[in-house]
């Protein structure tokens, strides 16, 4: 009997950054099982085993992707009561947290969004209000529901690898009635970059960078980074709304955020205050980013930026 | 159709917010109408105006669930359009997680739709601005088991269908149900509208109804600290961020800035 459930929605070729992090912290509660869903490739499967995988759940149908939310989380409570086990973990994305959520409704769980650590009694650790308070939060329930942050814990393999064994989950007959259908489906376009909100560092523009993100770009390739920006840019539609941080926006506590001609207003800062350090370059000295920054630069962005730029791509060689 | 679009009296993010009391709940002072929901009443009023509005039998009804302030969530989402509102108060939903949350919403929701005319649409904000989590959405959908079409950034309504457009996840999706279903929007849906002079002043004729745990059927067993299966057991205030360093660029801010970056080990 299984410990801890950690869901993975196709997995496609190699398993993600993210699902590394989950296996990991699922480890440290116990034995872990996995709740696929889509095709389980050899490769997928070794790299399970690897990381302490024992069970490998799928579903009995492969229709789950052919609707919004609510078949899979049906499917992962019927995993959850096969596997007995206490803690279910998701990523923290949109559908991540919906299907965390009508999972706890359908176990009398409890859940927890959000979570940046997990202790070994299945207590979570978040940041709540914008990143101005660090809360400890528990079930009270049997089962423990917890969607996860990327980027909070070392992805570690197991001591001992593992062949998991793998084991089909009947998905209840009414699984799909009653829900939403997704009828269309078309991939984004795909910048190259690190996603936003897993990405080490993150380069991000404002209202300042006047409709030119092309400086910004630079320096962010330059440095691995993602590009993130300011919901006055993405409003003016200079860059797509998927780049928008903040509030509404994504939210990102990368190791470094350079922030360029953005004022600093709650909005934005709600959404990258727990970065590691913070960079701002902004031409008015008076901007409320500089009372966050740890680095300073009172000046005009399209002269610090591609200097700076210039300046790394020199020390790589 | 008959709309119900759930509004948030939330604080305002403007101004710090605390975690207090023995419960590390959230102090509700300086609370205001969620930012978010403005999108959800926006799309609520465009759908019913399509329709003919009020006079042809259309109605927009703005719900709220929360201390006695809440009823400001409702009166301000009156006077933006909504035709009515209910505010649904009771002390024993206090501290109330996203699970008893969507007890109380769903309960108050099969409530209004006991008058003999069933609410076709439930329409939500992406998320609170203050839990921020998007869990009610989800939660009460599989409370009343209706379809979820959540996070969407374009709604159509059609013949008893709902398409609308996700770009929520790593694909750009066209979902489909059928009515009535719970429908949470984002910010990029629409331009929610002022509340002007003229609706500033109907909604003084509008009716809000106030209802309790026993008007909708729930014990407060259910609901609130005790019906919450989450419990927040520390709240620690982080440190305020504080300024480092900063400088004037006089002509080698960059090559200053690469230096800084290489000192904390960020190249």
């Amino acid at each position: 009997m299984a410990n801890a459930l950690v869901f993975i929605d196709n997995p496609g070729a190699a398993l993600k950054k993210s699902s590394l992090e989950l296996l990991t912290i699922a480890r440290s509660l116990g034995e872990t099982a996995v709740a696929l869903t889509g095709e389980l490739s050899d490769d997928v499967a070794a790299t399970l085993g690897a990381y302490g995988a024992t069970t490998v759940y799928r579903p009995s149908t492969d229709d789950l992707d052919n609707y919004l939310v609510g078949p899979k989380a049906a499917y992962l409570a019927a995993a959850a009561a096969t596997s007995g086990a206490t803690a279910v973990l998701l990523d923290n994305s949109p559908e991540g947290k919906e299907i965390a959520g009508r999972l706890g409704i359908k176990l009398n769980a409890g859940v927890i969004t959000d979570v940046v650590g997990v202790e070994p009694d299945g207590t979570a650790h978040k940041s709540v209000l914008a990143g101005s308070y660090n809360t400890s939060a528990k079930a009270t329930t049997a089962v423990t529901v917890l969607s996860v942050k990327a980027n909070n814990v070392e992805p570690a393999p197991a001591g001992e690898a593992s062949v998991p064994a793998t084991t089909t989950v009947d998905v209840p007959g009414d699984a799909v009635a009653g829900s939403a259908r997704i009828s269309a489906r078309a991939e984004k376009p795909v910048s190259g970059r690190p996603d936003l909100s897993e990405a080490r560092i993150v380069v991000a523009g404002g209202r300042g960078v006047d409709g030119d993100f092309g400086p910004l770009e630079e320096l962010a390739d330059a440095l691995g980074a993602a590009v993130g920006a300011s919901r006055a840019a993405t409003d003016a539609g200079w860059i797509g709304h998927d780049a928008q941080v903040g509030q509404t926006g994504v939210t990102v506590s990368p190791q470094l955020y350079i922030s360029a001609g953005i004022s600093g207003a709650i909005q934005q800062k709600a959404g990258m205050q727990t970065s590691k350090v913070i960079v701002a370059v902004n031409k008015d000295a008076e901007s409320p980013v500089f009372e966050i920054a740890d680095y300073g630069i009172i000046g005009d962005l399209f002269k610090v930026i591609p200097q700076a730029t210039a300046e790394i791509k020199k020390r790589k060689g | 159709m008959k709309i119900v679009v759930l509004v948030k009296h939330v604080p305002d993010a403007q101004f710090d917010r605390h975690i207090t009391g023995p419960a590390n709940t959230t102090d509700r002072e300086e609370s205001i109408l969620s930012e978010l929901d403005e999108y959800a009443l926006e799309a609520a009023l465009q759908l019913a105006e399509e329709r003919g509005g009020p006079k042809a039998g259309n109605e927009v009804i703005a719900l709220s669930m929360g201390p006695s302030g809440a009823v400001n969530a409702v009166k301000k989402s009156l006077q933006i359009g909504a035709y009515s509102g209910v505010h649904l108060s009771d002390d024993a939903l206090a501290g109330s997680d996203a699970a008893a949350t969507s007890l109380a919403l769903a309960a108050a929701i099969r409530h209004i739709s006991a008058d003999g005319r069933p609410v076709d649409l439930v329409l939500t904000g992406m998320a609170s601005t203050d839990g921020e989590t998007s869990l009610v959405p989800a939660q009460l959908a599989e409370r009343l088991s209706l379809p979820q079409v959540t996070f969407a950034s374009s709604l159509e309504i059609a013949g008893g269908q709902v398409t609308a457009r996700r770009d929520a996840g790593p694909y750009s999706e066209t979902i489909e149900a059928a009515l009535p279903a719970v429908v949470s929007v984002t910010d990029q849906i629409n331009e929610p509208r002022y509340p002007n002079f003229k609706g500033i002043l109907a909604a003084k004729k509008k009716k809000i109804t106030s209802l309790t745990l026993s008007d909708i059927g729930v014990d407060a067993s259910q609901v609130g600290l005790a019906g919450s299966w989450t419990v927040v057991e520390s709240a620690e205030a982080r440190p305020p961020r504080t300024a480092g360093t900063i400088i004037t660029d006089e002509g080698d801010a960059g090559i200053k800035l690469v230096d800084f970056l290489a000192a904390q080990k960020l190249l």
